[in-house]
């Protein structure tokens, strides 16, 4: 086993939750890598969705934007953003791959601003698709690159991007469609989940080497644990070649 | 109706469809009249100040680079601007010329985070509403179909929602509350495309990103473009045309019009350029001196293209990859 670092084994596990013949809108950065990573391994069928247009994009190459030429590279259809999103407000979209400044215990996200709204003390880039694409994938997957008690949150400063709002048949009272939202998340130390009957986030699975309590520490709010938690697998030989050599090689994630 | 919800945001660009329509029978011509022109020219007749602007597509993709740094040289201020953008909006932010930003995002993705847009918000010079990537585009889509709004099934349970100026009310059909979006009617709007003719008949390849909603919902449209094609041409395919004449006020010939940004099919993004910027954009100083080099010190995109320089752009050529 090589060594690796915690953007690839985020790619890697991120990867792996990208199911083949299925539909999954795909954001700048991780999800990317992901999508490309899972097409050369275990999901050639993916079917990249790119909110500017793309759809089915070979993903030869890596894109740097959602709207760049690889996104729409030897793909099945090129048409715009209206489409894209129309297409996943008629529930045709199955996962949704994003990530946040700020998340809490919902699966809510803040993309928007630290502070209060306006004037703020950061403003961050915005919702651009993300509010979209959580209102109307059937599973919303987001990534955190860090995993600590600055992003993971009781509560947000602005809630950008709908989770399950303040919990049980919020999204469905504020008129999102029903039976969607968030589904994991995925971060540099282990992997969660939305326990139903509360909807949420719980802690089911680690990273190697990284214990439980390591993960309550990191969290800022109650994080509920599974009965079990088992440990994710690290990244292959196959799949990090992959990564080095042909989806980043300019190095711009890894 | 019952109204659930109202957003707190500030409406920069009232929905105001009779006005649209009147701009249009009074102002706009349906006669196929050749409206080649400087980028001079274009600006100085169709951008005025406290206008609302749009552009398309976005900041590294397709952009209308050279109609933007254009509008800088003119100085242009007290902008409204739509903005899911990079490099256009940045560069706007950083010339001081924009009063309130519709914003959906505006960073640069793989890159980073925008500087200019921290500056300029962060210090309360720029109001901003917030809106989703769909959200703003649907806001286009409404103007395009000439209505007030559109109930749309987005934003909703949100902040984004409570600091846009949409509405939640109670759907009358279905009964299950749902969104509704101000229509937004542009005063003008700036898009670089592939092929034109000299009446304004335009394609582009690829993604269409939202050509059609806001190429429809803008009161002026300036397009530039790769390359200016015949009328035969455009004639023999259109079906290809996204954008008919009637449309368009000025047609502008921009080749490498999107640089930094890419061209699907000629011309790859500058990622040398693109990154250099940014490392300026956090120094305001610096950035002022990438506006004075790239902006103010060439009169015009032809020198903006030398100063480039032939090399340059031949290399991104080679870079796009085919089909």
């Amino acid at each position: 086993m090589a060594s690796y670092n915690e953007s690839e084994f985020l790619i890697c596990l991120a990867s792996k939750l990208m199911e083949d013949g299925t539909t999954a809108f795909v954001g700048t950065g991780i999800p990317m890598l992901a999508a490309a990573l899972a097409k050369r391994m275990h999901a050639p069928n993916l079917v990249p969705i790119f909110e500017f247009g793309g759809t089915g994009a070979s993903l030869e190459k890596l894109p740097l934007g959602v709207g760049d030429s690889r996104t729409f590279h030897k793909a099945v259809a090129a048409s715009g953003i209206c489409d894209i999103m129309e297409t996943a407000c008629r529930g045709f979209v199955e996962y949704g791959f994003l990530g946040g400044a700020q998340i809490d215990p919902y699966g809510n996200l803040n993309t928007t601003v630290i502070g209060k709204y306006w004037p703020p003390k950061v403003r961050l880039p915005g919702s651009g698709g993300a509010n979209d694409v959580a209102s109307f994938c059937w599973k919303t997957i987001v990534i955190m690159r860090k995993h600590d008690t600055r992003s993971f949150v009781p509560r947000i400063d602005f809630l950008t991007t709908p989770g399950y709002l303040t919990g049980p048949g919020a999204r469905e009272k504020a008129g999102l469609p029903p039976g969607a939202g968030p589904y994991r998340v995925v971060t540099n130390l282990a992997l969660m989940d939305f326990e139903p009957a509360s909807r949420r986030m719980r802690l089911i699975a680690t990273h190697p080497g990284v214990r439980v309590e390591d993960v309550l520490k990191a969290t800022g709010f109650e994080l509920l644990v599974a009965d079990k938690v088992t440990v994710n697998p690290e990244p292959t030989d196959k799949e990090l070649r992959l990564l080095r050599e042909e989806i980043d090689k300019d190095r711009y994630y890894i | 109706m019952n109204v659930i919800e109202s957003g707190v945001g500030e409406l920069f660009q009232p929905p105001d469809p009779d006005g649209f329509r009147e701009w249009v029978h009074t102002r706009k011509n349906t006669r196929m009249v050749d409206k080649v022109m400087s980028e001079q020219d274009a600006v100085a007749r169709f951008v005025a100040d406290g206008d609302y602007l749009g552009t398309e597509l976005y900041g590294t993709v397709r952009a209308p680079m050279s109609l933007v740094r254009e509008t800088i040289r003119q100085g242009k201020k007290h902008l409204r601007v739509a903005g899911q953008g990079i490099h256009e909006i940045d560069l706007l932010l950083a010339a001081d010329l924009v009063d309130t930003l519709d914003i959906t995002y505006i960073a640069w993705e793989v890159y980073g985070i925008s500087s200019c847009l921290r500056r300029a918000v962060e210090s309360g010079r720029v109001r901003t509403a917030d809106w989703s990537n769909g959200g703003i585009t649907w806001r286009f889509k409404a103007a395009a179909m000439g209505v007030p709004f559109l109930p749309v099934r987005s934003m909703l349970g949100t902040d984004t929602l409570k600091y846009s100026a949409a509405k939640v009310i109670e759907d009358p059909f279905t009964g299950k509350p749902i969104c509704l979006l101000p229509a937004l009617f542009l005063d003008v709007g700036l898009i670089h495309v592939h092929k034109a003719d000299k009446y304004g008949n335009c394609r582009v390849e690829g993604i269409s990103g939202f050509v059609h909603e806001m190429s429809r919902a803008s009161k002026k449209l300036i397009v530039s473009t790769e390359e200016i094609v015949s009328t035969d041409e455009i004639r023999k395919y259109p079906e290809q045309t996204v954008i008919p004449y009637y449309l368009v006020d000025a047609v502008v010939e921009a080749k490498y019009g999107s640089h930094p940004g890419e061209m699907c099919y000629r011309y790859w993004r500058d990622g040398e350029h693109l990154q250099s910027f940014l490392k300026d954009s956090a120094d305001p100083a610096k950035t002022k001196v990438y506006l004075d080099k790239w902006v103010y010190g060439v009169k015009n995109h032809a020198e903006y293209v030398n100063l480039v320089g032939t090399d340059r752009l031949r290399q991104l050529e080679s870079e796009i990859g085919g089909r």
